[in-house]
């Protein structure tokens, strides 16, 4: 399959975690959609990597190519998990103070 | 690598010390001790005595262009040790924790300034920001701070995604993670890396706050606690610059001509923006959020210009801006009013302050003989060198003379103003701490090249 595909799919995946990032007013599904942005990318660097290592591997069967795309996949997995539990602690700290999590309460800055 | 090994190694130490020791004196005096061993570290470093010596071929690279500015962060952060760490054991009640996330982000800060891979800087941005949330949000019962904190949150991991779709189609143009990568001579770059190049760049501007993307950061700067503002708005903003130039020297310098009219944009949108909203805020906290915004502006030439008199601009940059704005907001920490009426008659009843948070103003508007007029002057020199900005050098200058307004109001009213009620008590030594800062800012103005020999000799 050509990687063509996978890159709209991912594309696609990415921007609809985009559009649930600006549009909607949940903390937690506004952070769902990140996540979401996140693994869109996770399956773009698998197909690339897999891209990489037919082209590498027509030449030379015993090829590397395409591996340090797989170890990024993890490195970008442990960040997300990290990034998870720092957002669902502050989400929680909000929730302790305000009863919601509602992002429509973040305007008191502003004034 | 000592400084990399030694702030993570310190950091986690620095955790165990929260339950081990509960004096907040003795936490204050170990973190010190840290930092002073940093600086040690760093400067052995720079010596080329490294105690770890681990290869990471590809992945990090120290130059002397790096390991300088790793001294100039220990450095800083030492200083912003020793004028607010008082200050902080107002703040909540992990004390201790603050500090090993402060160690956390310098070992960010050391990746960030030498990578050689797409990873290293990912992972290193990371290593900044995830702190920096915690940090944003360290007053828990404070609304505001939760605020802020969950907004630089989103908004964080929302560039955060930008920036990793980037890496990917970078990766997918050229198939490998090195910043060095071979562009062919004459065929054109292809889509997919235009595209990877451009979110990186979005995203990078998304975090050292340039204008389309700056809207977190005044809130975020003014709802988190002012100790805290002082580091995440200076050094960290500093390093996130040294990030971005060396992205785009390293990877797409080639294509140079081909972005450079966004990066000119975007900086005029900076000066511009930041400059005059900065006019109409009435708080000083969220006023020096808005100069923020607007001396990144100024950072921002550099990566405009590319080339070695915006290295070593940004270098004097990172020194000048961040000692001025740290000594201005260890002052700020200790009041209780942050409007401008705050400051008045401050030079009635503590001459000393007044002075120093004078001779900080001064700099970073840019007056003659601070080290605030040589970096802006080393700036607009290599837009000059560079050559095709001159529309963007006079906006500079123009918004430069703007940007006096604001900063002369706190001038004028520390000065030409009666004194309210006497707010403020100071230790004995933080005065001198602020006289010392003062003093460093003149002698960098006389001397910049203390600094900058040490990049060739």
């Amino acid at each position: 399959m050509p990687v063509n595909y996978y890159i709209y799919l991912s594309v696609a995946l990415f921007v609809i975690g985009l559009i649930g990032v600006l549009t909607r007013r949940n903390a937690i599904i506004i952070f769902m959609c990140i996540e979401l942005m996140l693994n869109a990318v996770n399956l773009l660097l698998v197909a690339f990597s897999k891209m990489h290592h037919l082209k590498a591997a027509a030449g030379n069967a015993a090829t590397t190519a395409g591996s340090e795309a797989q170890l990024f996949v993890f490195f970008s997995m442990v960040v997300a998990a990290a990034e998870v539990s720092v957002g669902l602690a502050l989400i929680v700290m909000l929730y302790r103070n305000i009863h919601s999590v509602d992002v429509n309460f973040l305007n008191r800055l502003k004034y | 690598m000592n400084v990399l090994f030694l702030s993570a190694v310190w950091g986690v130490m620095m955790m165990f010390t929260g339950f081990l020791v509960k004096c907040k004196t003795k936490v204050r005096y170990i973190a010190l001790t840290g930092m002073l061993l940093l600086v040690a570290a760093s400067v052995a470093d720079f010596a080329g005595f490294s105690v770890f010596n681990i290869k990471a071929p590809h992945m990090l690279f120290f130059d002397r262009f790096s390991l300088l500015f790793m001294i100039i962060v220990t450095a800083t952060v030492l200083i912003y040790f020793l004028l607010s760490s008082r200050d902080m054991e107002k703040v909540g009640n992990y004390y201790s924790e603050y500090f090993a996330l402060i160690f956390f982000v310098i070992c960010g800060m050391g990746l960030i300034s030498s990578f050689q891979s797409l990873l290293i800087l990912f992972l290193g941005i990371e290593i900044i920001s995830i702190p920096l949330y915690i940090l944003a949000g360290t007053e828990k019962k404070n609304l505001k701070s939760n605020e802020a904190a969950l907004k630089y949150f989103l908004m964080g991991a929302f560039s955060t995604g930008i920036m990793l779709l980037g890496i990917t189609f970078l990766y997918g143009a050229t198939g490998t993670f090195s910043t060095v990568f071979k562009l062919g001579p004459d065929t054109p770059p292809s889509a997919l890396m235009i595209v990877g190049m451009l979110l990186l760049f979005f995203s990078m501007a998304f975090k050292a706050s340039l204008v389309p993307f700056h809207f977190w950061t005044p809130d975020v700067y003014d709802g988190t606690p002012s100790v805290f503002t002082s580091f995440m708005a200076t050094i960290v903003k500093a390093a996130v610059f040294i990030a971005f130039l060396k992205l785009f020297e390293e990877s797409f310098g080639a294509l140079h001509t081909k972005w450079q009219w966004i990066a000119a944009v975007i900086t005029a949108a900076t000066l511009i923006v930041g400059n005059i909203t900065a006019v109409f805020q009435q708080s000083v906290k969220r006023m020096l959020a808005y100069s923020s915004i607007a001396q990144a502006g100024f950072m921002m030439l550099a990566v405009f210009a590319l080339n070695t008199d915006g290295k070593e601009g940004l270098l004097l940059y990172a020194v000048a801006y961040s000692l001025a704005t740290i000594g201005i907001f260890a002052v700020l920490a200790k009041m209780n009013d942050y409007t401008y009426s705050g400051f008045n008659g401050l030079a009635r009843y503590e001459p000393l302050i007044a002075f120093s948070v004078t001779v900080f103003l001064l700099s970073l508007a840019g007056i003659p003989l601070t080290a605030g007029f040589l970096s802006k002057f080393y700036m607009l020199k290599a837009a000059m060198i560079n050559g095709s900005g001159l529309w963007l050098i006079i906006l500079a200058i123009l918004m430069a003379c703007v940007s006096i307004y604001y900063y002369f109001r706190v001038i004028q009213a520390m000065y030409f103003k009666e004194p309210e009620l006497p707010q403020f008590s100071a230790h004995p030594s933080f005065r001198l701490g602020l006289i010392a800062v003062s003093a460093l800012l003149i002698l960098f103005g006389i001397f910049p090249n203390w600094i900058l020999n040490w990049l060739y000799f």
